[in-house]
């Protein structure tokens, strides 16, 4: 199963490669992960979306925690949450299949966000089905690139992911 | 709070003062010459090692003796990876050092400058936490965060990476070793629901077995162990990392469990319905097959690390804290215990299966077993014994017997030949008083041979008992048993003659091959002043033995080998 897990750091040199290289040395597999700022100064947040089992999950919090710069880890998989990652497609466009992309990217409530001659850039926010969904409309229009921005996450309501 | 201006290398070793060190262990460098220029005029003493590697562990030696962290220095580049192997060493045991080396000047750093190496990078999976130092603002509270990681929660090194020019900038000193961090909270309270769940369990448990480690001793939970086992008559198993905590004469006390554990300590666990884990961490040589360990027990599991809990096998009642503040919380409610039966079936195993002694391969052969015995024997009960790795650091932990926790040094997790020799010269450092003994090989102790200058020079008074077996011992013993007698490269011909060595560093060298000159060599040993090394001509194809092949259920244990 696919767990997110938000991981709030203080934002000190190497505090990346010393969460990414817990991964990689104790076998974890990442699957995704992305990182910003918070509304606290000198704190930032990983959002890190890892596939496995509940008891490696619980090691993968544990370890994570060990890290000095590492303050919280949830798991934001075992409650309600907003998920949501960015995809920017760039997608062969000649002038007579434009309307048809068109049309997908308004059903997908995406934007096209550059125009040339003979391609298009659409930006599009979702869930992974969705982009996964649009992906696949546009594959036979032929892509010519695709960029994601890693899954971000938020519980939902009014409860928070404290950041001290 | 009174602040001056101050300069890098005073602010250190002013930290270093007010965190009441007493050595430093080092090794002098180009990135490292304004803070030894600093160190010229100290009064902290100074242990000028032959390679940075004996550096770290006779700072590791220090450490587990004295229980404070021991304190490194070294320069950047080759000074500082020659630190490496320490570091991973001492992580893996959980020993508190703080390290400071020497980098490259900031203006220098990122340019493959010359002795540059990225120490923090290198150093990253193997140290609690590491620093590399940019503003020397920073460096007071880096200082001060560095001594708290190491010696807090589950202990640990971390390494200090200071820039050439850094030692050299002055800012506002104030050194202040209350430190908030925010993301390092340890627990040492354990929680009190899972004290009283543990209560329980070991009130109903008829077939209980303490098995401790490390943590035992880290924690100082000896006194606190020993209660809990006499008062619910409850028998104990040390690992390698807990010998010493409880008395290897001890009533209560079955051995080492695991590969070359005792036979009863392996049947023990294996038919135990009731395991107290105390500040351990299940490694894969003590659980042997995971899926056939301990099936019939309900495992409590105390430790510091939280990570450890259920990282190998699945625990019953998970308590996270402090092992010796745990411990005496269970002891406030404990009842006494009646296991008449269960230790009478334990007395049966030891009877049926004492520690071998060796093989009866020949007649008049030196058995290292007997030359461990005879220095348990005659070094009397004041003696710290350092060993090094491979079969005479097993012989150790089976045939000598260790009464105090802090007394027997050794390299549990990494298994690190090489170790013994200059963490023994660390322990003598941080206990004068007692004697110390180094059980080496020869495979080890030629991997850090040139320690005998720095322990001629600075007179470490300790003696040197060099299980010679002309052999990379448990490597060929692995290769006798797994791989039909090839002993492919563990042959140890083209050895020096070591009773040379010692006397062409200044060292007085002793012979034995037999067991009349090995109990001789011995008591000379103790009545002189060290160092003394004494060459034993062992046996060179002894197996150790009990066994458990590796990844085999641990009560499949092999007695013996004959």
């Amino acid at each position: 199963m696919k767990h997110i897990l938000a991981v709030i750091v203080e934002n000190k040199p190497g505090v990346l490669t010393r969460v990414s290289g817990l991964f990689s040395r104790r076998g974890f597999n990442i699957e995704n992960i992305a990182v910003g700022e918070t509304i606290t100064p000198g704190i930032s947040r990983m959002t890190i979306t890892v596939d496995g089992s509940e008891t490696l999950i619980e090691q993968v919090a544990k370890q994570l925690h060990k890290l000095i710069n590492v303050i919280k880890v949830s798991n934001l998989s075992n409650e309600p949450s907003v998920m949501r990652e960015l995809m920017l497609i760039k997608v062969n466009a000649a002038t007579g299949s434009r309307s048809d992309i068109q049309q997908i990217v308004e059903t997908f409530r995406g934007k096209v966000v550059d125009v040339s001659p003979d391609s298009m850039i659409i930006e599009v926010t979702g869930n992974d089905e969705k982009l996964e969904a649009i992906k696949l409309l546009l594959y036979h229009f032929g892509i010519k690139e695709i960029v994601r921005t890693g899954k971000v996450a938020l519980l939902r309501g009014s409860k928070i992911t404290r950041e001290s | 709070m009174k602040q001056k201006m101050t300069r890098g290398s005073a602010m250190i070793l002013s930290a270093l003062e007010k965190e009441g060190v007493e050595i430093i262990f080092g090794f002098p460098g180009g990135a490292v010459l304004p803070l030894y220029n600093q160190l010229y005029d100290a009064s902290i003493r100074h242990l000028l090692v032959r390679h940075e590697q004996a550096a770290v562990h006779a700072a590791d030696g220090y450490a587990r003796v004295s229980g404070r962290p021991g304190v490194v220095f070294a320069t950047s580049g080759p000074g500082a990876t020659n630190l490496v192997t320490g570091i991973a060493n001492a992580y893996m045991d959980s020993v508190p050092l703080v390290l400071i080396t020497g980098q490259v000047a900031s203006a220098f750093i990122g340019t493959d400058a010359f002795q540059e190496a990225d120490i923090t990078g290198i150093t990253l999976p193997v140290t609690k936490h590491n620093y590399l130092v940019k503003n020397i603002e920073d460096l007071p509270t880096i200082l001060a965060e560095a001594f708290y990681i190491a010696s807090t929660g589950r202990r640990g090194p971390v390494l200090i990476d200071i820039p050439k020019d850094v030692f050299d900038q002055e800012a506002l000193f104030s050194y202040n070793k209350k430190c908030d961090i925010p993301g390092y909270k340890p627990t040492y309270e354990g929680h009190a629901g899972q004290i009283s769940r543990a209560v329980k369990a070991i009130r109903d448990a008829r077939h209980p077995v303490i098995f401790g480690g490390g943590g035992l001793i880290r924690s100082g939970a000896s006194e606190a162990l020993r209660e809990l086992a006499e008062i619910a008559r409850i028998p104990v198993i040390l690992s390698l990392m807990g010998l010493g905590a409880y008395p290897g004469d001890g009533e209560l006390y079955l051995g080492m469990p695991g590969m070359h554990g005792s036979v009863t300590a392996n049947y023990a666990l294996t038919e135990a319905d009731l395991i107290i884990a105390a500040g351990v961490r299940f490694d894969d040589r003590v659980t042997g097959k995971l899926e056939s360990f301990a099936n019939k027990a309900k495992i409590i599991h105390i430790d510091i690390d939280p990570a450890e809990i259920g990282k190998n096998v699945i625990i019953d009642i998970p308590i996270v804290g402090d092992v010796r503040l745990v411990l005496e919380e269970i002891l406030k409610k404990l009842r006494p215990g009646n296991t008449a039966k269960w230790l009478k079936q334990i007395e049966s195993w030891q009877k049926q299966y004492p520690m071998p002694l060796g093989s009866n391969n020949a007649e008049n052969v030196l058995k290292p077993q007997f030359v461990i015995r005879e220095l348990s024997r005659l070094s009397g009960e004041n003696t710290i014994l350092a060993t090094d790795v491979g079969q005479h650091q097993m012989w150790s932990a089976q045939h000598f017997i260790i009464r105090e926790p802090q007394t027997f040094i050794t390299s549990g997790g990494l298994g690190t030949m090489g170790y013994g020799f200059p963490a023994a010269i660390g322990a003598k450092l941080a206990a004068p008083d007692k004697k110390v003994i180094c059980i080496t090989g020869d495979g080890s102790f030629q991997m850090n041979i040139q320690e005998l200058a720095t322990a001629v020079y600075n007179k470490i008074d300790l003696t040197i008992a060099l299980i010679n077996n002309r052999y990379l011992g448990m490597v060929r013993q692995w290769q006798d048993i797994f791989y039909e007698k090839r002993y492919s490269h563990t042959s140890m011909e083209g050895n020096p003659d070591f009773v040379r060595v010692a006397e062409a560093y200044g060292a007085k060298g002793l012979r034995a091959s037999n067991e009349q000159e090995a109990t001789a060599a011995i008591e000379q040993a103790m009545a002189e002043k060290g160092p003394v090394l004494i060459d034993f001509s062992v046996d060179p194809e002894e197996n150790v033995y009990p066994m458990v092949a590796p990844n085999r259920p641990i009560n499949e244990i092999i007695v013996r080998g004959d």
